[in-house]
């Protein structure tokens, strides 16, 4: 018997606006528990909201990104529910009139290219988050979260392998990425997936589906899919029947347990919040946004290719993610060489960012530095070598290429008198008498191992072709 | 009493300097201290004084500050007021302190105004008649034993009582002008959306307007203006800038035309307050005014519709009292659910309660098409309705309550009898609309009785004009409690 799965997606996402979506409250994450709070996200009485326009905004490009209507006339919800971590105990989303509607985002996999539908893209408040202390045995409330902007994007149910949905994920997160709205950052939770997942005979009814949520990798995604399908299959191979349920995962133990089934289902009673106006979106606000997308990335690849002379390979490496190729862009125009600053990028920042384990996202260099360093090396200020250490002294210690170099004395010496004296102090050194009958006897290798010596003595320092054609000429 | 007096002529003693800011709201702390008809639920004492000694500097320094620099005022209990309890007169909120202030206690500061209290109410603003308060039911000022009104029973009972010349109230179903009419004080229920909501505590947020209470529509108007205009934490008031009063009529209403509601007075009106409405229609006539009857539609409707719109709000807006956070947690409970469950059934009254399943009922899946969504059907077909009536009236006439105020707890177990009192009062809400109360004579009890203007949205000028003219022509408005009858 054939199992096909199927599947469909709703992924959270964090919008990175500096302020929440109803008050001025920061969205930083990480700060001092409740230090990010006031009236307005902690739900005290009487507090109203009010709507942070840039949230609108972030939805809109998220939406135009992604293929979506726009709706013209989107109203907010209350969603009804009792939790701690929900001060207000409801929610305010978007259950009649979301902001996007039926959109589509084109994946590739293995199995070929495939179009995956988006149904919906919402807007709505997070909620804070609950601590608890296996100490004491209590637990603690930090409402730093409550309010931070999310957009849901709920796809239809077009996934039928593992491989599918982790290809559309990369490719929105790169989208959102690009876009700027959102960080994408897993392990911080602004990027959310629960997993929609039922099975069935190949070209059957549609089964019952589970619902999986706390998935906080890809990794994590791809495993508990495959979980989840065998178990299914399993449980209908045996007899038995799925239940329609919440699952939660447990990336430790690989496996995952029932939460509530829908006999147990809350009744959110939504309806429109009467606190916020409905967001009205005419033609010049669209348009203004429209004009304020950035690049998506199959376009910077195409340009990067044609306006700078990359490789198709070199232009879809930089362009993985934003912050790379912000980078890119940034030391390309400040330094005016695409070629230098790709071999740069690609090479030693990349090796670095590997070394030291740096995510993209986590990446902060200043591309100024590297420009300021593209310059010096090409304008033979300094030499390779020296270029190579200031570049590892830029992306550790964030220094300043011109104190670095004056400090450690970088400078290229392209002082003619200098180099021979140096090129002369070698020769004179016995110990270099070996490889000075080498060369002589035609081994031309040598020559590397006395330039090197050259190089100690002028600290590194030294212009290579002048060192060359000084030992060259005095070895005559 | 010294302070026997409405706002404005206070505040002209006061800048004359005959009396001072810290005797005027000395005195009102005195009454408020006495507490007769149990209309005060907390005092500000210490910090008024202080601030009236501030104003006072201020204005012997002469600085121009506003036309009621000066005067003390107190404030229903569900507007938030920092530092100082704010209980909504339920036990769920006991001791709860606010950190921030509602936009009209900030703006009201600002105009030099003294805040001297917290005004009982019904809980949370729920009911008719102030008496489901956890601190016991205000007493109406003219028969002790009978009810102040509500919701804002509190803020009319003290300024019948002259224990304060004006107060805040909130008005969500016609919990301002029905104790106004009840105690024969004038009040005004603004347009939605022209005053900012922000900081009053929220009964039924579509619905909920804070308005004013004073012994006179200039008093009234004076503060309307004072806290009326834009404010950027409520994105629903929508109003421009602030009302100007100062070119509205006060002599003749010479062309403007009066719809008298003809099916309001058929029936299930008490024949005192007939004649007390009727004959001031026939008084704003004689002032010029061209008073046409017509037959409001709808009107079997509209008590149910709101009941149903109100109830499904207040039960979304009055699920963040779970006993964790503030205000009462039940000393019983012993679990999450437990703090939730018990916490709510013991820190909130039956009204409440009732109002809250009855609210949670009608959103519920498989009974929100049948209930919640019919009622903003029927909402929006009253709008339309008041939208065409306005077509061809400046403004309404109608009774505020089928009856003048009644003994206590004559109602409180008849909960459809109590909701079928507001008939007169509901639909302004629902539409939005302003609406000012006006004391006009008293019924064969010696209880007075009250009528009220409606306008179109906005036109609080129009009303207010009105209300000048009428106040100008007659003295119900300056009745007090053990002088008539």
């Amino acid at each position: 018997m054939i199992w096909e799965t199927v599947m469909g997606l709703e992924v959270h996402a964090e919008l990175s606006t500096k302020s929440k979506i109803f008050c001025g409250c920061s969205t930083d994450f990480g700060g001092k528990p409740n230090s990010h709070v006031c009236p307005v996200c902690s739900g005290l009485p009487g507090v109203l909201p009010k709507l942070n326009r840039a949230v609108a905004e972030y939805a809109m490009k998220a939406g135009i990104a992604l293929n979506c209507t726009i709706t013209r006339n989107c109203k907010l919800d209350r969603k009804n529910y009792f939790y701690p971590d929900l001060p207000k105990a409801y929610q305010v989303s978007q259950l009649y009139a979301p902001i996007c509607l039926d959109g589509r985002l084109e994946i590739e996999t293995d199995e070929g290219k495939k179009t995956i539908g988006i149904r919906e893209i919402h807007i709505e408040e997070d909620a804070g988050k609950l601590i608890h202390n296996p100490k004491s045995g209590s637990t603690h409330i930090d409402f730093n979260r409550c309010g931070v902007p999310l957009i849901e994007i709920v796809s239809l149910p077009d996934f039928r392998s593992g491989n599918q949905v982790i290809a559309y994920l990369e490719k929105l997160r790169e989208t959102l990425l690009y876009l700027g709205v959102c960080d994408c950052k897993m392990q911080e939770g602004s990027l959310r997936v629960d997993v929609n997942l039922s099975v069935r005979q190949a070209g059957g009814e549609l089964g019952v589906r589970t619902e999986m949520k706390n998935l906080n990798s890809f990794k994590a995604i791809a495993r508990a899919i495959e979980y989840e399908r065998e178990r299914q299959i399993e449980l209908l191979k045996s007899g038995g029947e799925v239940v329609q349920e919440t699952r939660r995962w447990n990336d430790d133990k690989g496996v995952s347990y029932g939460m509530r089934s829908k006999e147990n289902a809350q009744d959110y009673r939504y309806f429109p919040e009467p606190d916020l106006l409905p967001i009205f979106i005419d033609n010049e606000w669209l348009e203004k946004i429209c004009k304020s997308m950035p690049e998506p990335a199959h376009k910077k690849r195409e340009r990067y290719v044609h306006e700078y002379g990359l490789t198709e390979g070199e232009a879809s490496i930089l362009t993985t993610h934003k912050n790379i190729s912000d980078l890119f862009e940034e030391v390309c125009k400040k330094s005016g060489e695409p070629k230098e600053t790709a071999n740069l990028i690609l090479g030693d920042i990349m090796r670095m960012m590997n070394n030291t384990a740096t995510l993209p996202e986590n990446l902060k260099i200043d591309g100024r530095k590297l420009a300021v360093l593209i310059s010096l090396v090409l304008e033979k200020k300094i030499n390779r070598n020296a270029y190579k250490e200031v570049v590892e002294a830029v992306f550790t210690n964030n220094a300043e290429p011109a104190d670095y170099i004056t400090e450690k004395g970088l400078i290229m010496v392209s002082d003619d008198s200098v180099t021979t004296g140096a090129v002369n102090t070698v020769l004179a050194d016995a110990s270099n008498t070996g490889a000075i009958t080498d060369y002589r006897a035609g081994k031309a290798k040598a020559l590397g191992f006395l330039m090197g010596q050259v190089m100690k003595k002028l600290g590194g320092a030294g212009n290579p072709e002048m060192v060359k054609s000084a030992l060259e000429e005095a070895l005559k | 009493m010294k302070f026997d007096m409405n706002a404005l002529e206070l505040s002209k003693l006061i800048k004359a300097k005959e009396l001072s800011v810290s005797e005027a709201a000395d005195a009102c702390i005195n009454a408020a201290d006495k507490n007769r008809y149990n209309a005060f639920l907390a005092l500000n004492k210490d910090s008024a004084l202080k601030r009236a000694e501030e104003i006072q500097k201020k204005i012997n320094a002469g600085e121009e500050i506003s036309p009621l620099a000066g005067v003390p005022i107190a404030v229903k209990d569900n507007i938030s007021t920092t530092g100082l309890e704010t209980t909504c007169a339920s036990k769920m909120l006991g001791g709860y302190i606010p950190v921030y202030n509602a936009t009209v206690i900030d703006k009201l500061e600002q105009a030099g105004m003294i805040v001297v209290g917290k005004l009982n109410m019904d809980e949370f603003a729920m009911g008719g008649s102030s008496e489901t308060g956890n601190k016991g039911a205000v007493l109406n000022p003219w028969d002790s034993e009978r009810v102040a009104g509500g919701s804002s029973g509190g803020s009319a009972a003290a300024v019948a009582g002259r224990e304060i010349p004006l107060s805040l109230g909130s008005d969500t179903g016609g919990s301002i002008r029905q104790p106004c009419a009840f105690c024969g004080v004038t009040g005004i229920k603004p347009t939605y959306g022209s005053v900012s909501r922000y900081g009053l505590i929220a009964y039924a947020s579509s619905l909920d307007q804070i308005g004013v209470i004073g012994n006179n529509i200039d008093d009234c108007a004076a503060m309307l203006s004072v806290i009326s205009g834009t404010d950027n934490r409520d994105s629903t008031c929508v109003i421009e800038k602030p009302f100007d009063f100062a070119e509205a009529y006060d002599k003749r209403l010479d062309g403007v035309k009066i719809g008298l509601p003809r099916n309001y007075f058929a029936q299930g009106i008490d024949g005192g307050v007939k004649r007390a409405v009727l004959a001031a229609a026939k008084e704003l006539e004689a002032a010029g005014a061209i008073v046409e009857e017509f037959d409001m539609p709808l009107t079997e409707y509209m008590v149910s519709a709101y009941y149903i719109i109100a109830c499904a709000e207040a039960s979304s807006n009055l699920s963040r009292y779970d006993g964790l956070k503030y205000g009462y947690r039940s000393p019983n409970a012993k679990t999450l659910s437990e703090v939730y469950r018990f916490s709510r059934s013991e820190g909130f009254g039956a009204e409440v309660k009732r109002r809250i399943m009855l609210g949670s009922f009608v959103l519920s899946s498989g009974y929100y098409d049948a209930y919640y969504k019919k009622a903003l059907q029927t909402r929006a077909l009253i709008k339309q309705e008041y939208n065409r009536l306005f077509e061809g009236f400046d403004m309404l006439i109608s009774p505020v309550a089928p009856t003048t105020a009644y003994k206590l707890a004559e109602n409180l177990n008849d909960p459809m009898k109590m909701y079928m009192g507001d008939i007169y009062t509901v639909s302004v809400n629902l539409a939005g609309l302003p609406a000012v109360s006006l004391p006009c004579g008293f019924d064969e009890k010696g209880l007075p009785v009250g009528f009220q203007l409606i306008g179109d949205a906005f036109s609080e000028e129009k009303l207010v004009g009105a209300a000048r003219v009428y106040q100008n022509r007659t003295e119900y408005y300056k009745m007090k409690p053990g002088v008539a009858k």
